[in-house]
């Protein structure tokens, strides 16, 4: 987050324009942006709070990343450096398509190096790679209200987050234990911030829900549809929802990637022939290419 | 070695150019103009114009032609495009009583002041296909040469008073703002400007204006569906269509600069006003109640429906139990608009490799742990637990797996 997007003035959004789109800068006008930053504010203040914000319609479909899409619009600068993922990798559809779209209304420079990238939007994945204080972390949301599943309605979710009355998002993954033995959830595991709100993490596999405890980069949360911005400042407490004799745990694989060799990432099923033939591969692109040129395979062979 | 995750930036670019062909169809046949959209395809306008939330006829028909024809795709461009405009001011309230009318009805009654209007409907067509149309033939079947001119553009349109202002004043209705939201709403109260949900998110329970608005923006489909509900006993509300107008009307608006209101337009609209039964309260007698449904261009269907759902979500207002989904404020509002609703429907193309690769984990496991289950009940305690004893399966899973950890 740079100050370049300060620095234009809502009375003379023609005179702003730094791309060939015809469109303000990121594409969003600045009243909104600064409506929205309000929004963020407030959510970095209440960590894991849902904060209403005025959406807007964005050109991608809602459901497609519109709310991170708003969030990333509103505080990326200038001399941001943006990197897009879905499913951990850079090259799926969805995370080309929005690279290229702040790359043509924003004109910003973008990479597929975690470490190199100011700004991160994702879907679904937390890179392998750590990130570091002063990097923030865009998640896209489909459904921010993680009591949705129990409760339809949203005045009484929102009771419910007010009382800290979580006591049926318990019952719901005791009867998990009860039916199957484990916690049936393996993606948008719900988690607890800051000692208060309950959080839909978005659907990130619970694999990367650790990652989100003590992280030194800003984590913010929009979801287009629902109209909600939330986040995780750094360094802040998150909890995974669990028993004392059901502790939480994440996913592991009795394989390693196919590529780099790596024992410790997110694998993604890739399917070779129709005789049941399967490879494991890095979801984290970036870090299976970082590995697989700085000869990492060997090390773990 | 695998690589076919690799690619995505090509394969989109190709896709998009196959769709720019596809779209043109063949080169051979003239291309369709986006002025014989506006002029031809005027109702398909006309929903894009509405749900779209822009009056703007030759943007929704160049959106038209962009989507090839599909109406949600074209609401989406338009709505896009609309949210990148700022917004100066809201307009003085609309006047309809002085719309120049191009159509009006009213089922209530035979005959009122203003008269019975038919206009150019589709009402009492009889739905036979016209082979002269196909034929390149100008007009179809019975030459209406013999009509006079369809066009009543020299009448000078008296004044068409309301059919409910008729109603009202005998205080047979309730008045057009009882209850209206305003009221209720009371955090908008104090601002004259109404709600408007591009700008705020939408918040439980909403006002009436509010709720029109997201009404006036929702799939005409979803609440043609609800509306038919009602009418069918899922939130029954005894409807009749007290009067339906279209034509034009003058958008006002009044700077703070001049003092006083300027016409800034004149757009078309389709106007609905609903008469429904209520039975009174100990201390109200008993009175008609109202449903309103308003939307740009011809949309009638579109405002009736709206009117129908209008009034069944004033239930609990005017104190009706709620047991239907077309009186649920959150049900309906949250699920009428076709943008929301179609993009989130369609988010599931998506990659989804990540989640599903995180299901088949677990259910590799679960399935692993069955079977293990399995044979060992088989085994040497399958005397202990035989085969109903699945009711405490749980904690003896539970154990069994601890000691399956442990080991």
């Amino acid at each position: 987050m740079t100050s370049a997007a300060f620095n234009h003035n809502p009375d003379s959004q023609n005179d702003s324009q730094s791309n060939s789109t015809g469109y303000n800068f990121a594409y969003l006008d600045e009243q909104t942006k600064r409506m929205i930053r309000r929004c963020l504010l407030k959510a970095v203040a209440v960590p894991g709070y849902q904060v209403p914000f005025g959406g807007r319609e964005m050109p991608l479909p809602y459901g497609w990343g519109t709310g991170g899409m708003q969030v990333t619009a509103t505080i990326i600068g200038q001399d941001d450096v943006l990197k897009v993922i879905d499913q951990g990798a850079d090259d799926t559809t969805n995370a080309v398509s929005i690279r290229r779209f702040f790359a043509r209304t924003a004109g910003v420079a973008t990479t597929e190096s975690t470490p190199a990238a100011s700004v991160i939007q994702t879907r679904h994945r937390i890179p392998e790679t750590p990130l570091s204080h002063g990097q923030i972390l865009v998640y896209q949301v489909p459904i921010p209200e993680p009591l949705r599943f129990i409760e339809p309605r949203e005045t009484e979710t929102r009771k419910m987050h007010a009382l800290q009355e979580y006591g049926v998002m318990h019952v719901k993954l005791y009867e998990d234990i009860a039916r199957f033995g484990h916690i049936a959830t393996t993606y948008a595991y719900p988690v607890k911030v800051n000692d208060h709100y309950v959080m839909d993490p978005s659907p990130i596999p619970k694999f990367d829900n650790p990652k989100m405890h003590g992280n030194p980069a800003l984590q913010l949360f929009g979801a287009g549809r629902e109209k909600r911005i939330y986040a995780i400042p750094p360094f802040t407490r998150v909890e995974s929802l669990d028993f004392e004799d059901h502790p939480f745990e994440i996913q592991g694989w009795d394989r390693t990637c196919e590529f780099c060799g790596s024992d410790h990432s997110f694998l993604d099923e890739v399917v070779t022939d129709d005789e049941g033939g399967r490879i494991f591969i890095c979801s984290d692109t970036d870090y299976c290419n970082q590995r697989f040129e700085t000869g990492a395979p060997q090390e773990a062979v | 070695m695998y690589v076919a995750v690799k690619g995505g930036e090509k394969a989109i670019d190709q896709a998009h150019s196959w769709l720019d062909e596809t779209r043109r169809g063949d080169t051979s046949i003239p291309e369709l103009s986006v002025a014989q959209i506006r002029q031809q395809m005027g109702l398909a306008v006309d929903r894009v114009m509405a749900e779209g939330s822009l009056y703007d006829p030759e943007l929704a028909a160049l959106a038209l032609k962009q989507a090839s024809g599909d109406a949600i795709e074209a609401i989406f461009l338009l709505r896009a495009y609309r949210t990148t405009l700022p917004r100066f001011l809201a307009s003085v309230p609309m006047e309809t009583n002085t719309m120049a009318i191009q159509r009006r009805i009213s089922a209530a009654y035979k005959d009122l002041p203003g008269g019975q209007v038919l206009g150019p409907t589709y009402d009492y067509t009889h739905r036979l296909l016209d082979f002269t149309l196909l034929a390149n033939g100008e007009r179809g079947n019975s030459s209406p040469s013999t009509l006079p001119s369809t066009q009543p553009s020299d009448e000078t349109v008296e004044d068409c008073p309301r059919v409910l202002d008729f109603l009202n004043s005998e205080g047979l209705i309730e008045s057009p703002l009882a209850n209206s939201g305003r009221a209720q709403s009371g955090a908008s109260a104090e601002s004259e400007a109404p709600a408007d949900l591009t700008r705020q998110p939408l918040d439980y329970p909403a006002g009436r204006d509010l709720r029109l608005q997201a009404l006036a923006r929702g799939d005409e489909g979803f609440l043609l569906a609800l509306a038919y509900s009602t009418q069918r006993g899922y939130g029954r509300n005894h409807p009749f269509a007290g009067e339906i107008r279209q034509g034009e009307v003058a958008v006002e608006i009044a700077p703070e600069e001049l003092g006083f209101a300027v016409i800034v337009g004149d757009i078309q609209v389709s106007e609905c006003d609903m008469i429904n039964q209520f039975v009174g309260t100990e201390t109200e007698a008993p009175r008609f109640t109202r449903g309103y449904g308003l939307a740009f261009g011809n949309s009638e269907r579109k405002a009736l429906a709206m009117a129908l759902v209008d009034r069944a979500l004033r239930a609990r207002e005017l104190g009706e139990e709620v047991v239907s989904p077309a009186q649920d404020e959150e049900f309906v509002l949250a699920h009428c608009d076709n943008l929301d609703s179609s993009g989130f429907v369609s988010h599931l193309k998506l990659p989804h490799y990540v989640d599903f690769q995180s299901e088949l984990v677990l259910l590799r496991r679960l399935r692993k742990e069955f079977e293990q289950r399995k044979s060992g009940r088989r085994g040497p305690q399958a005397d202990a637990t035989s085969e109903p004893g699945n009711q405490d399966g749980p904690g003896t899973d539970n154990e069994q797996r601890r000691e399956v950890k442990q080991a």
